[in-house]
């Protein structure tokens, strides 16, 4: 299995190769659209700020790729924001295949939001062998609100869709790299079983 | 519902852990990987390596540590001690640390914070803040505590949230070593003020601490080194007593 993890130059990706190394695969990190299209599961990371992300898409031609993309596509965290149709983050479009504006938290509650949050209400094989109010982590400020494509949802001062899928795209608003054997074998779902 | 979380601390020195550290499982008392593999087990929600190594290799030495733990370990982990620039969050997040932590060069700099911020953004910028009370008043210190500066703890805190810090590690320096509890006044009220996490820091003696810490100083998480470094509290009974407290962790 060839599983690519889209690098261009945002955040921390090293620690989500060394997690499907764990799993006891291979990830290779490119930006080459080649290589991308033809990977088995592509992983599409991201930590940073949203509208700078979507310029180095845009400069990269990633942006017109990602979304034609028929194998399994995973974003986390930013990434998955940047598959939304857009985020308040820096005012920017997304890439437009979840159909959902990505908004900030209010001041109710303290932001970012850090730490471990339970999930519910999970409805994909995704979170296959996962049982509900399981804990995983999180980091952020901006959040995808409740939608036809939630496929987890989490509780911050408000529900919000942890987890959203469309088709053969998945977006998952936390890190399952950083969320301990529950992230991992959620990972190791979306390589064995999507 | 958002977890409180609880934080072991690491004293990194030339690549090896440093002070304390008691486990008698484990083959090599030194090596950072092999205890963090441990903690991580155990239930610890995120680690701190402190680095206070002061030798012209530490960089490289510092980045090959956090490379191996990043290998190893799935829980999140940051790293601080001596970091001053740019260049060095960069190498640190490269090799797979998941936030830095800040101390007297953002002191020094203020600027800095806003910097690695716009580059980084606030979820990985950690401002570490130590104080004490001088004339009932809280100063920040530099050094360890050593050295006191013209600000005080609140203000700055102030200023660090406005910058776009995205995290506080507050350390009291009255109350850090003496294991006699945290400093839950200040505490509560930086928690109070500012709309960011605060990660409690300096006084854990035993569980009820944390429990208070969590409570009293409404802290979002609290951080230790000894206590749980010479097993006098494991991680995961001090989670089932929080839990049986009321208060939401992760088990």
């Amino acid at each position: 299995m060839k599983i690519v993890i889209i690098n261009y130059g945002a955040g921390n990706i090293q620690s989500i190769k060394f997690a499907i190394k764990r799993l006891g695969y291979e990830a290779i990190l490119s930006h080459d659209i080649v290589e991308i299209q033809f990977a088995d599961k592509v992983i599409f990371p991201g930590v940073g700020e949203a509208s700078s992300a979507m310029s180095k898409l845009r400069a990269s031609g990633l942006d017109k790729l990602i979304p034609n993309l028929k194998q399994p596509v995973l974003g986390i965290c930013l990434g998955m924001q940047l598959m939304c149709h857009s985020s308040e983050e820096g005012d920017t479009k997304g890439l437009g295949i979840f159909d959902v504006d990505v908004i900030k938290f209010t001041n109710e509650v303290k932001v970012p939001q850090i730490g471990w949050n339970q999930i519910t209400n999970l409805k994909s094989e995704l979170f296959k062998n996962i049982e509900d109010k399981e804990h995983i982590y999180l980091v952020h400020s901006f959040y995808a609100p409740l939608c036809k494509e939630t496929i987890a949802e989490s509780e911050y001062g408000i529900k919000y869709s942890a987890a959203l899928a469309k088709n053969n795209f998945y977006g998952t608003q936390f890190h399952p790299e950083k969320s301990s054997d529950i992230g991992e074998r959620i990972l190791e779902n979306f390589l064995k079983n999507i | 519902m958002l977890a409180k979380r609880i934080i072991p601390c690491l004293d990194i020195k030339d690549g090896r852990t440093v002070k304390g550290v008691n486990f008698v499982d484990l083959r090599d008392a030194g090596d950072p990987v092999e205890l963090a593999e441990i903690y991580s087990k155990e239930g610890a929600d995120e680690l701190v390596f402190l680095d206070i190594s002061a030798t012209e290799q530490k960089r490289k030495t510092l980045a090959e540590l956090v490379y191996h733990v990043a290998e190893k370990v799935s829980i999140p982990f940051t790293v601080g001690g001596g970091i001053s620039s740019v260049e060095d969050v960069d190498v640190l997040l490269h090799n797979g640390a998941d936030k830095v932590s800040i101390n007297s060069s953002a002191v020094k700099n203020p600027q800095l914070i806003n910097d690695l911020v716009a580059k980084f953004g606030s979820q990985c910028i950690v401002v570490a803040i130590d104080a004490k009370q001088i004339d009932g008043e809280w100063i920040v210190h530099l050094v360890g505590g050593k050295v006191p500066t013209e600000r005080k703890l609140f203000e700055w805190a102030k200023e660090v949230e406005e910058r776009g810090a995205g995290e506080i590690l507050f350390t009291s320096m009255d109350h850090d070593g003496t294991k006699d509890g945290f400093a839950n006044e200040a505490l509560s009220k930086l928690s109070t003020e500012l709309n960011i996490p605060i990660i409690a820091s300096g006084g854990a003696g035993n569980m009820q601490h944390f429990t208070d810490t969590f409570v009293e100083g409404k802290a979002d998480a609290a951080l230790a080194a000894s206590v749980f470094h010479f097993k006098e509290i494991g991680i995961k009974d001090l989670k089932e007593e929080l839990k049986d407290k009321g208060i939401p962790v992760r088990l």
